[in-house]
């Protein structure tokens, strides 16, 4: 039986959690708001809507180099940063070795960092070893921070997983590779799977990284910067939305299949 | 005899390693990759910032001159960049405090309260992390500029107008408050998920009142995970630009601004890079004094 004062705090608790819910999504929605009403300047509330700057946006050919960095950026950072944080999870909470207490604190301290400083530091490294920046360099910058957080990830799912079933392959005989392909893997692809998510995620809307490191390329946050500091246009509001929007369907896309593995991984 | 086959198969392993290639350990390999990645795009940009730090003033004189003329620069009374470094601290304090006090009932919530709803409901703060930092603090300035959301709503409803409060530094604050939510909000919530539900409810069978319960069990349990929080909360609000810039109008300068000044427009590399650093010292000092702390095991859930 719950007492009253319980029944205070815990409608308290919602309302608050709400409130604040909805303060989160709120911008996004004066975003879409601002993007989908007709003309050039914004005034609420709106008179007319329309799809005009959806489809300028759409058209234009200075966009389409945009995505095509920031999707390939994305699609590299996620690659690279599986396979370097797979390895690393392993070594974060699995082996027991010499210098690990040492390891799981160095790799935090590039997400207990803040980022246009990490940003502007590698534009100086960089450019004192002589390499111009570029998408590249950004790759770089973007797998600095996004390999420790995928680390972080794949090692939650490490956490959970039990050792002694490796200890019972390799006790009848199995090789070191055919324990990895075979029992390693299959347990962590979850973990793998929401690393992999995340990683595609925060390298798709990294801005403070790529305003730096990425030279005279763009990415869809860099450009966005810097149209927001020139001057208002209905197409900035337009490609913020699409690109939330495009990152939303992923995050359910790559939810649903994590889901399907997990579910399929009980069942087992 | 179990125990000495076993032995000696593990023994027999090792040797069987140590043939396939040199002595390291496993767990070092397995590291290696993301090791190799650290010293080269985290440690050696640091180094080459402190190395800056101490070349002679507006000169790419590096580890060619060493001086303290930068550091001499920023201490000197008649340079206002001080200010700056006090507004950034004091707006990040003012933040993790401010975000403690917010994201601690929604972690209570996802903890005690949701049930099955806390899943959906962490995805709800988790998504904003996806979207970038500029895109949704443009969307504030959509909502607070005149003739913008709440302006026109407050019209339409027939007042006379929101306030301004568009390009103050009020305005920065509650953007950084915005921005880093998910920070305090997540490390605090697997804080709380560390205290167990029995040990509350024992206290409570004993007599134990609300706040006794909250002050001697809850807080002290969950404190690795408040106190990560805060620090991630702090050392990110030390080096925001982002909020100053689109939503403060720059009423308020940071000292991420003032690096970025320094780096790009100024050309002073060596000015920027004794900022940085003295930043940088001031952030990853507290960072290695409170991570120095805790057991990551124990937070991330090893049994």
């Amino acid at each position: 039986m719950e007492t009253r004062s319980q029944i205070h705090a815990r409608t308290f608790v919602k309302v608050w959690t709400g409130f604040v819910v909805f303060a989160l999504y709120l911008p996004i929605l004066c975003g879409a708001l601002a993007g989908l009403s007709k003309g050039r300047y914004f005034g609420f509330p709106i008179k007319v809507f329309s799809t005009e700057w959806w489809g300028k946006t759409i058209a234009s050919l200075e966009i389409q180099t945009l995505v095509q960095n920031s999707l390939l950026i994305a699609f590299i950072v996620t690659l690279v940063s599986v396979f370097f944080a797979f390895f690393g999870a392993l070594a974060f909470a699995r082996y027991d070795w010499k210098g690990r207490r040492l390891f799981q604190k160095a790799i935090l301290l590039p997400v207990f960092f803040p980022q246009p400083v990490l940003g502007l530091a590698l534009l100086l490294w960089f450019n004192a070893i002589g390499i111009n920046p570029s998408w590249q360099t950004a790759v770089i910058a973007h797998l600095v921070w996004i390999v420790p957080v995928v680390t972080l990830v794949i090692a939650i799912q490490v956490y959970s997983f039990d050792p002694t079933l490796e200890e019972a392959a390799r006790d009848l005989g199995a090789s070191r590779w055919f324990i990895l392909k075979e029992i390693t893997l299959p347990i962590l692809w979850p973990g793998i799977w929401s690393g992999a998510l995340f990683a595609f995620l925060l390298s798709w809307g990294n801005f403070p990284l790529s305003l730096y490191t990425a030279g005279v390329d763009s990415t869809i946050p860099k450009w966005l910067y810097s149209k927001m500091v020139a001057g208002y246009s209905p197409m900035v509001p337009a490609l913020g939305t699409m690109s939330t929007l495009s990152a939303a369907t992923l995050l359910l896309a790559g939810g649903l299949v994590i889901m399907i593995l997990r579910r399929r991984q009980r069942d087992l | 005899m179990s125990a000495i086959t076993s032995s000696a198969t593990s023994s027999a392993q090792a040797t069987g390693e140590r043939a396939a290639g040199p002595a390291i350990p496993v767990g070092l390999r397995a590291a290696s990759p993301v090791i190799l990645l650290l010293v080269l795009g985290f440690l050696a940009p640091l180094v080459t910032v402190a190395a800056y730090a101490f070349a002679t003033p507006k000169s790419f004189d590096v580890f060619r001159s060493f001086t303290l003329a930068n550091f001499a620069a920023i201490v000197e009374p008649s340079n206002t960049v001080w200010t700056s470094f006090v507004w950034s601290l004091c707006f990040a304090l003012a933040t993790t405090v401010l975000l403690a006090i917010i994201a601690y009932p929604i972690a209570y919530g996802l903890n005690r309260m949701f049930g099955k709803w806390a899943g959906l409901v962490s995805v709800l703060f988790v998504f904003p992390l996806f979207v970038s930092e500029n895109v949704r603090l443009y969307g504030w300035v959509l909502f607070f500029i005149k003739n913008g959301v709440m302006d026109g709503a407050l019209k339409w409803l027939g007042f006379s107008g929101g306030p301004e409060v568009l390009y103050t530094p009020g305005a920065t604050l509650f953007g950084m408050l915005y921005v880093y939510l998910p920070f305090m909000l997540f490390p605090m919530s697997l804080g709380l998920a560390m205290v167990p539900r029995d040990l509350v409810d024992a206290a409570r069978d004993l007599g134990a009142g609300r706040l006794m319960i909250w002050r001697e069990i809850e807080l002290p349990l969950a404190m690795p995970g408040i106190l990560i929080g805060m620090l991630l909360t702090f050392v990110l609000g030390a080096g925001a630009i982002a909020e100053s810039k689109i939503l403060g109008g720059q009423s308020v300068i940071t000292i991420a601004q003032d690096i970025e000044i320094a780096f790009t427009y100024a050309q002073n590399w060596p000015l920027g890079s004794a900022l940085a650093l003295l930043l940088v010292v001031i952030v990853s000092g507290l960072a290695l004094f409170m991570l120095s702390k805790l057991d990551l095991d124990r937070i991330l859930g090893r049994r």
